[in-house]
């Protein structure tokens, strides 16, 4: 899209309208949600698509012969199509593996690609910004393969410090790093992370769970080795995630989980692998999920990518503009001041507050909020934080949940005072 | 905001605002017992010290929400200088008080009342059990401190 000549049809209203929780009334309140960063809403288009799977089409996948069994696989394999395209996987829909989650992507990186290729004194590079998913997999394989889990640390402005990075690079083979904090909103600077990874001849891996519904995703322009994200954070449905790698690199990888659908054949003394994506699909796939998310990733391009990224960086402005000003200092921003390189992830620390008592106040005003660790607690300690309470946007948002939001922050803050 | 001010009464940010016995005591002779609660970082450090079936002396530490924080304070008032049945016999009450219907509160209720009158400050928390979610945050002390009797005997 050449600049100046954007004609946008994205109207955050209209998405609003799509989705139908967005009407539900709490505690005499419309509700107000402002927690994307945990889960997304669902448009209407996406409930429906997994409804006509099940009224219409439910069969188990890559069996059956029969019509409605041709149409499940059908829709199953449109979603791994969409889901390539929408990140732009350059080989194509062969290097998508559904998991059941980002968590699970991870275990798969760690526990397949880990186990057959990183040796005792191997180092992952992760950093302090990571969610525990991006944690615990790693320090479970250090335990069985006795590899080093290190961390590039957190500068006090909420950005990775890299300008050591080439001493941390040190017998690092995988560099697994958030394109977005959860926390913080912090964008990373993955393709500069990836030039640094692949100079040191590491592969770099990608959490993208934040990224993926607020910002363009193009693995291959990020130059990513590993890319990974769920449904339910891009407006899908739970219950379905993405591990997305070279076709070259996934085909040398072990089987992580076994049983039916993975396989190429079973005999009595053993079992030989399925290759592509089935290898790590074992056992019936979430197929209404992927129906779903194959809406999802419609729902989304329809909207256009780009056009929800300044949408939720106009909210983020108006927000962090709004919180400094009214508040004078008692409701600290723990993230970026500013929206250069940053999401619409807003985390909260209110003077003399805890974030638990922060939520439930803005619950009484329908406003959902998530307070707590963000399963992220290495960064929570890097900041002295027991917890914060978020804020995070989405395409349905708008600026009058931000007025609800400094409303009911304001009787939080009057109320403890 | 009616049920928001149930849960926060007065009592309970008074003790939120200025926690009781607050502070450490020297282990030993004092035995000392950390709770947490992991799905919110909450964190309790209880002191006891017990001489001749009696807890003379109890302080906390930890940090948390208004909940925990008032229950522990709360806590530590109710159970100082008791023996240590007293001390069951209150731990019991409160966690009856935490697991009841909100029915039981009704006065109209036939289901069989908890003596509030016995809890004293302490039934300032019983709007707690109308928020599900933040009764773990009430009972974290309580769980810590019938660790640390467990421990004792």
């Amino acid at each position: 899209m050449a600049a100046g000549h954007t004609v946008t049809s994205f109207d955050a209203r209209r998405v609003r309208a799509d989705t139908p929780l967005l009407a539900r009334v709490v505690h005499d309140r419309t509700i107000t949600y402002l927690d994307s960063a945990a889960s997304s809403l669902q448009p209407r288009a996406v409930i429906e698509a997994m409804s006509r799977y099940y009224e219409l089409r439910h069969a188990n996948v890559h069996r059956g012969v029969y019509q409605t069994a041709n149409e499940a696989t059908a829709v199953y394999e449109g979603a791994r199509e969409a889901i390539a395209r929408f990140i732009n996987a350059p080989g194509g829909a062969n290097e998508i593996v559904f998991t059941k989650n980002a968590t699970e992507s991870f275990n798969l990186l760690a526990k397949s690609w880990g186990t057959a290729n990183l040796k005792p004194g191997d180092v992952v590079l992760v950093t302090e910004m990571e969610h525990h998913a991006n944690i615990v997999p790693w320090f479970q394989l250090r335990d069985v393969a006795g590899i080093e889990v290190r961390f590039i640390p957190v500068t006090d402005d909420f950005r990775l410090d890299l300008s050591n990075i080439d001493e941390l690079m040190r017998d690092v083979k995988l560099v697994s790093v958030t394109a977005m904090s959860n926390v913080l909103g912090t964008i990373n600077p993955i393709k500069e992370i990836a030039a640094i990874a692949h100079r040191h001849g590491a592969l770099l891996a990608v959490d993208g769970a934040q990224l993926v519904a607020h910002e363009v995703t193009d693995v291959a322009a990020l130059d990513a080795d590993f890319f990974i994200f769920s449904a339910h954070k891009m407006l899908g449905p739970t219950g379905i995630g993405v591990f997305w790698t070279r076709e070259e690199t996934l085909n040398t990888m072990p089987p992580f989980l076994g049983g039916g659908g993975m396989i190429a054949d079973v005999r009595i003394d053993g079992y030989t692998p399925a290759s592509g994506p089935a290898r790590f699909e074992a056992g019936t796939p979430p197929i209404a999920e992927a129906a779903g998310l194959g809406a999802a990733v419609l729902y989304l391009e329809n909207l256009g990518m780009a056009n929800i990224a300044e949408h939720e960086r106009g909210l983020t402005a108006d927000a962090l503009t709004r919180l400094a000003l009214e508040f004078e200092g008692r409701v600290r921003v723990i993230g970026p001041g500013d929206t250069v390189n940053r999401g619409g992830v807003i985390s909260l620390d209110v003077e003399g507050v805890h974030a638990h008592d922060v939520a439930q106040v803005l619950d009484q005003f329908g406003v959902c909020v998530r307070p707590g660790h963000h399963c992220a607690k290495p960064l929570m300690r890097r900041f002295n934080l027991s917890a914060t309470a978020r804020a995070s946007f989405g395409p349905y948002s708008l600026v009058r949940d931000t007025d609800v939001l400094l409303e009911a922050l304001g009787h939080a803050v009057t109320m403890f005072g | 905001m009616s049920n928001l001010e149930d849960l926060y009464r007065e009592v309970i940010l008074d003790h939120y605002r200025s926690p009781r016995n607050r502070g450490e005591l020297t282990s030993p002779p004092a035995i000392r017992v950390e709770g947490f609660n992991p799905l919110c970082g909450d964190e309790v450090v209880v002191y006891l010290e017990v001489r001749d079936g009696v807890l003379v002396d109890i302080k906390l530490t930890g940090h948390g929400c208004s909940i925990s924080q008032s229950s522990s304070s709360l806590m530590s008032s109710a159970v100082k200088g008791k023996s240590i049945e007293k001390v069951r016999e209150t731990i019991a009450t409160f966690k009856q008080l935490m697991t009841v219907h909100q029915a039981s509160l009704d006065e109209k209720s036939d289901v069989a009342p908890i003596d509030l009158r016995a809890l004293g400050e302490l039934a300032a928390l019983q709007g707690v059990v109308k928020f599900p979610v933040r009764i773990k945050c009430a009972m974290l002390a309580w769980n810590t401190l019938s660790q640390g009797l467990d421990e004792l005997a």
